[in-house]
């Protein structure tokens, strides 16, 4: 089943991407072809089969609780788009 | 046919460690805005998160004491949403193998015994903190307390009205500080609790539709919390309306609840397991290793003290609801022979009277379990009144002297010595003669009377007691 | 001075004194001075930076606390967080962000001492196969540069075919190492999942991205991996197994090493002239002693679908810290927080990268987890399964690294499957995390065509040995693109 406009709308509102009325149908075109080319999955049976979410089926390994941070906020900071008194700012948000 | 209240509590303990759940940055509260955010916290291009060991033994020691299933093998998920508090643009939760299932938790209502079923409690990481109203037109965020970790304790929904549900929490509550792995303090969000609300007709077999009310950082707005929004969607149902599921906040000002915009469209956080985090595997011998060294349940505790001491079950709740109060109570008893209701009625009494006019805890006074043990004791051997005591109590708390010190130096012994007691008696005979004769006709009360004399003759430092008897033996043989 | 061809002959002269460091980066830093332009293989070049280390290598040289790299010159992918110095990943979004700190391995190459010359360019967030999705211009492959020096790891792979640098680092998620290395005619190769600390490599699939050393021939992967290799306490992805030694072990007999080659990627899709060049290769391999097998990878045709699906879904998580609150691309004025968030991600990031954003969210969105992103973890199993019964019977499984040369820019950029077709033989090995080598094996009209050898899990070493000898008896490797005499000056 095709994927639509309003659909895709939806996606780039997840993802936070606006998408121009003018380019609309060129993404929803490309992301038909590859959801269309991504559906060759369903050509091969799965059931049962234990899905793979890491190569190495390893367990995590574990850090002590240890404080091992300094303050870098200066220099951390000094990359950020605007802040002001230590605190980063963006436009008021309305909870 | 009258409503029901359904509710479910989602509990955010914030667990006890030095160092966040994913970096080395300290976990201390109240430093300066983004001093304790590592390039991890800040979600840097670049960094990976390395899981805290600590988090493990604080979950499992949980999953033990509510009875619930340790799963051996658990996954980091990742919830995907915008939010500026939230560097990554999402959060690395536990979505569909939490690492605690299935456990329970015992409270008591009104004498009544429940138990809630809890669903899941998993490990996740705190946002940041969002500064709403600092500066004009924006918002400041503050990261320190990113990735700050924390268990979310997850009930079913079986609660059935605020005051079951603050009693649940009360309960939670006290077993994760017992358990010491949460600090418990709610004015700095250690503790925090989210409430699922819904109302059905008490026959209605189904659900009604809920509502997740946020925002409810002490007991007292949990109860009010829970009231106006039930009571609210009842207004709602019964003038015809629907309820809409969503995120409300709770207003403590106003008491009231509304919705939260920031979380309107947040439905879909498109969970998947997080590719920087392997599985967590928990091995037989870690929990048994954990299990050796947990602290006794406040339940357990409690009954305990009901059984082995004797103590009334009111004072069996506050000694065992508080930790250190607890410790305080056994170190009395394990120091002495003293009676369980006496050391229990002044820890609870004057000396948390004490207590809470300075803002020392219990485990800081500086009456320690020894130096309270040393005035009960004078008081068991009759050498000090009761109100004596709690002079001395006063004066040990601003002192470093002992008890027995302060008794010699401001002598405040009851006076047994007999000798002079019988002298004080037989001076009391003499002086009211017509007291003595109403006593021998049989008007055996008004020994009260003499007996008071002579407490008043000697400035209230005899014992009462063995001057009652005292003159009960004079007045018999001169019959 | 005329540059040495090979990394043994720059530790030779180091260690002679025929050459300081300082005179070597020079030369190198001229070279790109000179001739990059017509490449465009590196965002930023390093020039004080280069020198003042090179200054202290030749002082470590001098006081005898160097070790074997000390003093010799590589570049970074511009993936690699490089504390001080910019780091873009290829995109407008970062164009401003000067690392705060560096990835391990940056920390752990500099600490041996060698000297960084630049950060090379690449496919936007590592997203593309050709390096024309880069904010910095496309790069041009120095064999002609009307054709793409594939990607992602393009500038570090046009960067060593052009003599630029004797090493370069590279990260591959799909093949973005192998690729480019035999698009370029160098070697690359894609270490074990885990064998190299992802720290500070800028994330495009967690669960796929590693990184590994770009060199020309393989003993000069060798000198690079052995100090890239190992257990980073910042990573717990990264294994603890134990590393080898590299560059000892590289000479072996091949004589009774079996090879496998899979029916499977003999098909339709791959250009008949190169699959001449690797039925060669082949015969080399047999000449030294290796023993041909047939075998099959079923599960083969699936492997580009499945990875699109991992990928697309890891990355739409992976780069929605990107919304220019904390560092990086911010959009002006912003009038609210969602303005904020919309404005600063459609500017910052280009069409590919937007389109997998896009794919990956709706991938991973409710109701569609299963049919995708469930359905391509359960196929990534059998993918896994296929090779681990391969590796039962074989030392290393053989094929091209890609079904065709490179081929001229613009070619495939109207259509994004096109493009990915092309990673059909390199693809695999992430999803199942086994390692991967790309060593040149020949021409077709005038264009390199790279050998594909994929290994069991931590067999960096075997592989390293195959190719090696390869080398040995064979001299695409030493087909250079640009003259080394020229530019340095």
């Amino acid at each position: 089943m095709p994927i639509t406009e309003k659909e895709v709308r939806e996606i780039a509102q997840l993802a936070r991407i606006s998408i121009a009325d003018k380019d609309m149908s060129s993404y929803e075109d490309q992301l038909n072809k590859i959801l269309a080319f991504v559906d060759e999955m369903k050509a091969i049976e799965t059931e049962g089969i234990i899905p793979l979410a890491h190569p190495l089926e390893e367990t995590q390994k574990l850090r002590n609780d240890k404080v091992s941070e300094k303050n870098q906020r200066e220099s951390y900071q000094s990359v950020a788009p605007t802040t002001e008194n230590g605190l980063y700012l963006v436009p008021q948000v309305i909870e | 046919m009258s409503w029901e209240i359904v509710i479910g509590l989602e509990v955010h303990a914030q667990l006890a460690t030095s160092s966040k759940i994913f970096s080395g940055s300290s976990t201390e509260y109240g430093a300066k805005a983004n001093t304790q955010a590592s390039a991890v916290d800040l979600a840097l291009p670049g960094v990976l998160p390395v899981l805290n060991k600590r988090v493990l033994d604080l979950a499992i020691m949980l999953g033990l004491a509510i009875d619930g299933e340790i799963a051996s093998e658990s996954i980091f998920s990742r919830k995907n949403y915008f939010y500026p508090d939230s560097p990554k643009g999402y959060q690395i939760s536990q979505y569909d193998k939490p690492i605690i299932s299935k456990g329970q938790l015992k409270f008591v209502n009104n004498g009544e015994e429940k138990m809630i079923n809890i669903t899941r409690a998993h490990l996740e990481e705190d946002a940041g903190k969002s500064l709403h109203g600092e500066f004009e037109r924006s918002t400041a965020i503050d990261l320190n307390r990113s990735g700050t970790p924390l268990l979310e304790i997850v009930s079913e929904p079986e609660l059935r009205s605020a005051q079951d549900a603050v009693l649940y929490l009360k309960e939670l509550h006290c077993l994760v500080r017992t358990l010491g792995i949460c600090d418990g303090n709610m004015q700095e969000g250690s503790f925090r609790c989210d409430a699922n609300v819904s109302v059905r007709k008490s026959e209605d077999p189904e659900l009604g539709t809920r509502t997740e009310v946020k925002n409810l950082n002490s007991f007292r707005f949990v109860e009010k919390a829970i009231n106006y929004e039930a009571a609210r969607q009842i207004r709602v149902i019964e003038e015809g309306g629907t309820i809409k599921q969503e995120t409300r906040l709770y207003d403590p000002e106003k008491n009231e609840t509304r919705t939260m915009r920031s979380k309107e469209d947040a439905h879909d956080y498109r969970y998947f397991p997080d590719p920087d985090l392997l599985p967590i595997t928990i091995t037989a011998e870690h929990i048994t290793r954990i299990a050796k060294d947990l602290p006794e349940t406040p339940w357990n505790k409690r009954l305990r003290y009901l059984k082995d001491y004797g103590v009334s079950s009111e004072d069996a709740e506050i000694l065992a609801n508080s930790p250190e109060t607890s410790v305080y109570f056994e170190a009395c008893m394990k120091k002495s022979t003293l009676s369980p209701k006496l050391v229990a009625n002044w820890i609870i009494g004057e000396l948390s009277a004490l207590i809470n006019k300075s803002s020392v805890t219990i485990s800081k006074s500086p009456i320690v379990p020894e130096r309270l043990v040393s005035i009960l004791k004078r008081i068991e051997d009759a050498t000090i009144s009761g109100k004596t005591a709690k002079h001395l109590l006063g004066v040990m708390w601003n002192s470093r002297s002992s008890a027995d010190q302060i008794i010699a130096h401001e002598g405040l012994s009851q006076v047994s010595d007999n000798e002079f007691l019988e002298k004080v008696i037989t001076q009391t005979f003499t002086d009211f003669p017509s007291q003595v004769q109403e006593y021998k006709a049989g008007k055996l009360k008004i020994l009260g009377f003499l007996v008071g004399h002579v407490m008043k003759k000697t400035k209230g430092k005899a014992n009462p007691a063995m001057v009652k008897v005292l003159m009960e033996k004079h007045l018999r043989q001169s019959i | 001075m005329n540059l040495p061809n090979s990394v043994t002959k720059i530790i030779q002269g180091l260690e002679d004194g025929t050459f300081s460091s300082q005179e070597l980066t020079e030369a190198y830093l001229n070279r790109i001075d000179n001739l990059d332009p017509e490449i465009n293989s590196f965002i930023t070049v390093c020039h004080e930076r280069a020198l003042l280390d090179a200054k202290n290598a030749d002082k470590s040289r001098s006081n005898g606390s160097a070790s074997k790299l000390t003093g010799v010159p590589y570049a970074n992918k511009d993936i690699f967080c490089t504390k001080g110095v910019r780091t873009t990943s290829g995109s407008k979004m970062l164009d401003t962000f000067i690392s705060p700190y560096d990835a391990t391995i940056v920390e752990r190459l500099g600490s041996q001492g060698m000297v960084m010359l630049g950060k090379t360019n690449m496919d936007e967030f590592a997203m593309g196969s050709s390096n024309e999705t880069s904010f910095y211009g496309q790069v041009n492959n120095p064999w002609n540069t009307n054709c793409v020096p594939g990607g992602s790891s393009g500038g570090s792979a046009a960067a060593v075919s052009a003599g630029f640098t004797p090493l370069a680092t590279g990260s591959d998620t799909g093949g973005s190492i192998r690729q480019p290395a035999a698009f370029c005619g160098i070697s690359g190769l894609k270490p074990t999942y885990g064998r190299v600390s992802r720290y500070g490599m800028i994330a495009f699939a967690s669960s796929l991205d590693q990184a590994g050393p770009m060199g020309r021939s393989v003993e000069d992967l060798a000198h690079l991996l052995s100090p890239m290799a190992g257990y980073d306490p910042k990573d717990s992805t990264s294994s603890m197994v134990k590393t080898d030694d590299y560059s000892g072990n590289l000479e072996d007999a091949l004589k009774g090493k079996t090879i496998g080659l899979p029916k499977e990627y003999f098909s339709t899709s791959l250009d008949r002239q190169v699959e001449g060049v690797i039925e060669e290769a082949i015969k080399e391999f047999e000449k030294l002693g290796a023993n041909i097998v047939e075998i099959s990878l079923p599960t083969t045709s699936l492997s580009i679908p499945a990875y699109y699906v991992i990928s697309s879904a890891e990355c739409s998580s992976n780069l929605s810290r990107y919304d220019g609150v904390r560092y990086g691309h911010r959009c002006e004025l912003p009038i609210d927080i969602e303005d904020l968030y919309k404005r600063t991600r459609s500017e910052g990031f280009g069409e590919e990268v937007k389109r997998r954003l896009l794919t990956g969210t709706y991938v991973l969105s409710s109701g569609y987890y299963d049919a995708y992103y469930r359905k391509a973890q359960q196929i990534r199993r059998l993918i896994k399964d296929d090779f681990a019964n391969a590796f039962t019977q074989v030392d290393a499984v053989i094929s091209p690294t890609a079904p065709t040369t490179a081929f001229e820019a613009g070619k495939h950029l109207d259509n994004p499957i096109e493009m990915y077709l092309g990673d059909c033989f390199t693809v695999a090995s992430n999803l199942a995390g086994l390692p991967a080598l790309s060593i040149p094996a020949g021409f077709v009209s005038g264009m390199p065509v790279g050998l594909q050898l994929i290994g069991s899990y931590f067999q960096e070493s075997k592989l390293l040995t195959l190719g090696h000898m390869f080398q040995k008896s064979t001299n695409w490797h030493q087909h250079f693109s640009r003259d080394d005499s020229k530019g340095a000056q």
